[in-house]
């Protein structure tokens, strides 16, 4: 067999809003459009993917926070409706989905093997969280290929940012070495957004664009440090300020998903491609690529 | 017992142990016994409506009132999966739902109701309305918990659901889904050996449940502040559910209090409490929070804008 790979890499937020805005026929809500912007971005990610030939999707996700450990889902086969707790009047989604349960288990036993509490998820009732279908339908709406999805443990809010961080290294290393142990070529997600400060309040049209905005200077300010720091490859440099991050734009990846990413990816120090920057009720999100191909270049 | 429109007020925690697995734990029984003697004070209290505010729905565009009539699920709780499935149906009260939107919007909030197929109610309604209301005697509605609201927004909120109670002109239950100390143990346990995560957690939830079983709810809803500094994990802005359940049942210490139970689940404070408005009172002292009677929106005095800004990026920042 030979060895597996991660193809790529993305940061592949899930404000809801963007299946909503693309009416596919599995969400019941209907729009007239809008975050052109993040979608279009979307569809740039999904072109520099269909030269890549991959197995499975891997996907961290916020939606699933647990608190004892990270879990992941160990049961082949998920159908049934996901509704948005929070904006069920733009996404209630039908899902048929597979699951690498053999995969999930390699990460699990090897993220185990490096000291993290580890379960897998047996229960074949559970409904998977949107961000895990928002992130995974706008990157293969076809949903032809399996997935894994990893809990995200927030240790932040029960430490701090730093062992959250300190825990999804370890994460992200026992992940790469189950890719390669597998023999399987894999995409990883980070379904995260990066400045998370919402609007309170919804236009009467949800997708009217005259409304959207970032919610305020300080956020977008940070957003576009962190994105310039993926840009030029540095990496390393944003994991360091991601806890000053963190709590100062309430960002998202308290989650830790992109820390798993990027100690995945082992600290890229080659140039992320930016897909598309733009927000979401006054949030910030990114659609990035990392291609290890660069890397080799 | 004093006459009330709002006849009983409960708060009961949410996790899904006393449940499912009792057995396990005999402090996790002991929560499910007084989760029963509360349903019995509910059955005997004339209460016609139970209005549920729960922690464990958050929202983000202002409150959310669940108005699907009848929401039935088959339900696994993200963290305690292995612990079964919990299939339930419910009966809500769109009418009642609509109005406390209708009232909440007079007093200058955000709100609205949600009434979907498949809306995923969370653990600590699904809990309670099992266990106080299993035959589903009672309609009910849920209100959500708003992740940025303080406490103006909080204080308006039960005062808007005071407001559609008393419109109504029925009698109301209000039931509070909470924690106190919210600390969960972070490794696996064996159920046997649970026990509140710190003794300052224990003493914290000790002190409020003093206050609640002689009946000084206002009191307690005023040290929530403190409480929150002392004995919260900080997921959310604020410890919000006493300023609700004051704010719903009139913002005075005028109760008989019952605690029923107090036990650590999965480290946190667990207590079933159960007030029933009383003439008697432990005193109205003087307080120091302001009393609002209409939300104007945010102020920019959230905790989050007391952050000092990053300010403008100097060239060759990061370098
Ligand atoms: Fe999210």
């Amino acid at each position: 067999m030979s060895k597996g790979e991660i193809v790529m890499g993305a940061l592949a937020p899930h404000p809801p809003h963007l299946v909503y805005a693309e009416n596919p026929p599995q969400n019941e809500a209907t729009s007239e459009g809008g975050w052109e912007e993040l979608r279009w971005g979307y569809e740039r990610l999904r072109d520099s993917l269909s030269e890549k030939d991959y197995d499975v999707i891997i996907v961290h996700t916020p939606h699933w926070a647990t608190f004892v450990g990270t879990h992941f889902l160990g049961v082949e086969k998920f159908k049934s409706l996901s509704v948005d707790p929070i904006f069920p009047n733009l996404f209630r989604y039908n899902y048929d989905l597979t699951v690498d349960v053999e995969l999930s288990k390699a990460i699990h036993d090897n993220a185990a093997d490096s000291g993290l509490l580890v379960k897998m998820m047996e229960n074949p009732d559970f409904r998977i969280d949107y961000g895990t279908i928002t992130s995974c339908h706008l990157v293969n709406p076809k949903w032809d290929k399996p997935i894994v999805c990893i809990s995200s443990n927030r240790s932040k809010f029960y430490f701090n940012s730093e062992l959250m961080q300190a825990n999804m290294i370890k994460l992200g290393e026992a992940t790469r070495k189950a890719v390669e142990a597998s023999g399987k070529r894999a995409l990883l997600l980070s379904s995260n957004s990066l400045s998370h400060r919402h609007f309170t309040t919804e236009p009467e049209v949800p997708e009217d664009m005259s409304k959207e905005h970032v919610t305020n200077h300080n956020q977008y300010l940070w957003d576009m440090k962190m994105i310039n720091l993926m840009k030029d490859g540095k990496t390393k440099e944003m994991i360091d300020l991601m806890p000053d991050f963190t709590e100062q734009t309430v960002a998202e990846t308290e989650a830790g998903c992109l820390t798993w990413l990027m100690s995945a990816l082992g600290f890229p120090d080659y140039k992320a491609t930016v897909h598309a920057y733009g927000t979401v009720i006054g949030t910030g999100n990114a659609i990035i690529g990392w291609d290890p191909k660069k890397a080799k270049i | 017992m004093r006459e009330d429109n709002v006849c009983k007020g409960i708060l009961v925690p949410g996790l899904p142990h006393p449940l499912l697995c009792p057995e396990k734990n005999e402090g996790w029984q002991r929560i499910r016994d007084a989760y029963d003697k509360a349903r019995i004070e509910l059955e005997e209290s004339g209460a016609e409506i139970l209005v549920i505010y729960s922690t464990f729905w958050p929202s983000i565009l202002g409150h959310q009132v669940q108005a699907y009539p009848e929401p039935e699920w088959t339900y696994v709780d993200e963290e305690f999966h292995d612990l079964g499935s919990i299939d339930y149906k419910f009966k809500m009260d769109p009418e009642f739902a609509e109005l406390t939107a209708t009232k909440c919007k007079e007093r200058g909030l955000h709100a609205r109701t949600v009434s979907y197929y498949g809306f995923p109610i969370d653990t600590g309604s699904i809990v309670a309305l099992k266990l106080l209301n299993p035959d589903n005697r009672l309609p009910a509605i849920i209100v959500s918990s708003n992740m940025y609201a303080n406490r103006a927004e909080s204080i308006v909120l039960g005062k808007s659901i005071r407001d559609a109670i008393d419109a109504s002109g029925k009698k109301a239950a209000a039931v509070v889904i909470s924690a106190l100390s919210n600390r969960l143990h972070t490794v696996e346990i064996d159920p046997k050996d649970d026990k509140i995560h710190s003794l300052k957690d224990h003493e914290w939830n000790l002190k409020f449940l003093e206050y609640l079983e002689k009946g000084r709810l206002e009191d307690v809803s005023q040290l929530s502040r403190q409480f929150h500094n002392e004995a919260r994990v900080p997921k959310v802005v604020s410890f919000k559910p006493f300023w609700i359940m004051a704010s719903i049942m009139g913002q005075n210490n005028l109760y008989d209090g019952n605690v029923l139970a107090y036990e650590p689940i999965c480290g946190t404070g667990a207590a079933v409490v159960t007030l029933t408005p009383a003439e008697d009172t432990a005193g109205d002292l003087e307080y120091d929070e302001d009393d609002p009677e209409f939300y104007k929106g945010d102020r920019e005095v959230l905790d989050f804008y007391d952050q000092p800004g990053m300010g403008p990026l100097e060239e060759r920042d990061g370098d």
